[in-house]
């Protein structure tokens, strides 16, 4: 294993190379490009052995990874933003074929307005196409998710697609210190793809057909299985990836501070490393505060969140999304699981980070300080509203 | 010994389908799956043929195949060809078998990127004229004249007033490696294509002519007869694009009448003598064209 100094982007990048895929489509985006273009010299100077297709757009290249996925090759992808739109069709499609293609997508705005920097409204507008989604924290936690995305998503009993997403710039283009595994601690983690959902010149078949209404609702039933069960295949992988690896993560969640917190912040991707600071902050000040980071978002961690808050006077949800019309998607699907758990504690919704705006330390200092109201309500930060979905 | 109508191998890959008594595009499929045998990997994107061939769980293909997205044809045959020749094997022909709207609107720009790549692939065009599969609405491959459910013959408007896309010569115009048009009328001439086909590294495309009775509105043994005098009225040509020029297989002694070609079909009724001189004036046009443009 060696330490190198890497973007998000270039860790991922990595990540893949560690994977060997078979096939990579992809068209360039930003802020996802750096991916691509890494991805590519690592094909040209021979350390890749991929057959790397220049596709005309991010329909095409999720449309290849299926075909490719569809004769038994592992496959990668990577998109962000309008792209991320663009090949939507191809989602539930890839998820309902039980295509176990890797993607990253580098989180950015959606137009209008155009915008290229990070917010989460890209990937979490598709959260029902049937993939996989995971958000990453930084740099390493990015590389490590590229070689464990594909083990997930090609086992057996999950084959599914996997959506890893970095926040756009703020984790895809800083550099941190990596550690980037060797090839042969990478293949003893990773083995080749094997499947037997596969057009086969051996063992001809017939796939992606149509399902009328009498046998429609059992696939649909055996997809949400399949995605279900990465659950147990991601606590195996990440066990598994801690005894090669020496890094072990945490499941759908990770916890910090939550045991004894009175104020609890639930959140996902880069942002969770300044709301770590704030909370030890806090804690000096005799605050109890605690940070219940979202690592994946499907499968959704109810289990997870509902015992993480548990004993927590009050809850909150900073996330860098909106649902119009209603209030943040990740606070709709964090609400009904503390309501499954019968948990009444209140809680709120603060939406920020649109467009890439900043969030400030002391901006979510005043989510902990409003979390003492202990009344729920939904806020923007940035605009000084507060909006309470009437 | 060359394979022909006569020769071609007995085992069926397309068997069993739903398609409508009288589909000229089944006929393609299924004379080209015939040609290119048991390792063929069939891609066909949302459209008739799929629409009649994979009802899970009646799946008709006897060889590979899977339906694309309706855009998808040929970036999913790339993905195919890549996938395999990523593992070693390579004794399989990738083959794509798309409709006219799925060829010439919604999966140009992916069939464009295909070519351009150059992938090693066979895509077929079955053009039947329109959406068929949605109920017979207008596409870029829908001649003029043609009264379709979205350009209806009425007073005001007669049909389509737009001539038919030239997706033969936008195909060779990417210098791709072999274009060819082809007519179920004239199944030998169709053959000889594939199977040329079959032999060529890189990109190939055929378009061939398939008449939709339903959508046409003829009998449905007429098929063949119509697929024939299309070509035989010079409204349609045989026509070969290799090595960056184009080579005209089939030459008419002499044209069989236009009118009487439109005039079978409901779906040109309503047109004029004028609508009908349009028509040919376009027609003698293109063969100008041809004559002075191909060899």
């Amino acid at each position: 294993m060696a330490k190198k100094f890497l973007s998000g982007n270039e860790a991922f990048a990595c990540g893949v190379r560690l994977a060997r895929p078979q096939v990579i489509s992809a068209y360039p985006i930003t802020p996802q490009t750096i991916v691509v273009e890494k991805l590519s010299e690592f094909v040209e100077d021979g350390s890749l052995n991929s057959e790397f297709i220049h596709v005309e757009s991010e329909h095409s290249a999720l449309s290849c990874a299926m075909g490719a996925s569809a004769v038994g090759a592992r496959a990668f992808t990577a998109t962000s933003s309008q792209g991320l739109l663009y090949m939507a069709e191809c989602l539930p499609y890839a998820a309902g074929g039980r295509f176990p293609i890797v993607m990253m997508n580098a989180n950015r705005s959606t137009a209008l307005p155009w915008n290229i920097y990070g917010d989460q409204r890209d990937s979490i507008s598709q959260l029902d196409s049937g993939w996989i989604q995971a958000y990453a924290e930084n740099a390493q936690e990015a590389l490590d998710l590229a070689l464990m995305s594909f083990r997930i998503a090609e086992h057996p009993s999950v084959s599914t697609p996997f959506m890893a997403n970095l926040d756009g710039f703020v984790l895809t283009h800083t550099y941190e210190l990596a550690d980037v595994p060797t090839q042969e601690q990478a293949d003893e983690f990773l083995p080749p793809f094997r499947t037997e959902n596969k057009l086969s010149l051996s063992e001809p078949k017939n796939l992606a057909f149509s399902a009328g209404p009498d046998s429609n609702t059992i696939f649909k039933y055996k997809e949400h299985l399949g995605i279900l069960r990465a659950r147990e295949v991601i606590r195996e992988t990440e066990h598994s990836f801690a005894e090669i690896f020496g890094r072990q993560y945490t499941g759908l969640t990770e916890s910090y501070r939550t045991e004894d917190a009175d104020y609890i912040l639930i959140t996902l991707g880069s942002i969770s490393g300044l709301v770590r600071e704030v909370v030890d902050s806090l804690r000096e000040k005799g605050e109890k505060a605690g940070l219940l980071r979202l690592r994946y978002l499907r499968p959704f961690p109810n289990e997870e969140i509902a015992e993480a808050v548990k004993n927590a006077r009050s809850i909150a949800v900073l996330e860098k999304d909106i649902s119009f019309g209603n209030e943040g998607t990740v606070y709709t699907n964090v609400n009904s699981a503390l309501h499954k758990a019968g948990i009444t504690a209140a809680c709120s919704d603060y939406i920020g980070g649109l467009g890439g705006r900043n969030i400030s330390a002391e901006e979510i200092e005043g989510i902990f300080i409003e979390l003492k109201n202990e009344r729920s309500a939904v806020r923007f930060l940035g605009t000084g509203g507060e909006q309470d979905g009437a | 010994m060359a394979l022909n109508a006569r020769t071609i191998d007995e085992t069926e890959y397309f068997y069993g389908h739903k398609a409508c008594a009288g589909c000229g595009g089944s006929l393609a499929v299924r004379i080209a799956l015939k040609v290119l045998g048991q390792n063929a990997v069939a891609v066909l994107p949302a459209g008739c043929m799929s629409a009649v061939g994979f009802n899970f769980p009646q799946l008709c293909f006897g060889n590979n195949a899977i339906i694309s997205t309706f855009a998808g044809t040929a970036s999913m045959l790339t993905g195919i060809e890549a996938g395999l020749r990523a593992q070693g094997i390579t004794d399989f022909h990738a083959v794509g078998f798309a409709g006219d709207g799925g060829t010439a609107d919604i999966g140009l720009q992916a069939l464009s990127g295909a070519i351009d790549r150059n992938d090693d692939i066979l895509y077929i065009c079955y053009d039947n004229e329109a959406y068929m599969n949605t109920g017979i609405q207008k596409s870029s491959l829908t001649p003029f004249g043609a009264r379709t459910t979205t350009t209806p013959a009425g007073k005001n408007i007669r049909g389509n007033l737009r001539p038919k896309k030239n997706m033969f010569e936008i195909v060779a115009a990417h210098g791709i490696p072999y274009a060819a048009t082809a007519s179920v009328g004239y199944i030998n001439d169709f053959i000889r294509k594939v199977e040329k086909a079959k032999q060529i590294r890189g990109t190939k495309y055929i378009h061939i002519l398939a008449p939709c009775p339903t959508g046409w509105g003829i009998k449905t043994d007429e098929t063949v007869e119509a697929a024939k005098e299309v070509v035989d009225c010079g409204l349609w040509y045989l026509a070969e694009y290799e090595n960056g020029s184009f080579t005209l297989n089939h030459r008419p002694k002499e044209f069989s009448g236009v009118e009487e070609y439109l005039r079978k079909q409901s779906r040109f009724r309503h047109l004029t003598d004028e609508d009908i001189k349009i028509i040919e004036k376009s027609r003698d046009a293109k063969w100008e064209f041809i004559n002075k443009n191909f060899n």
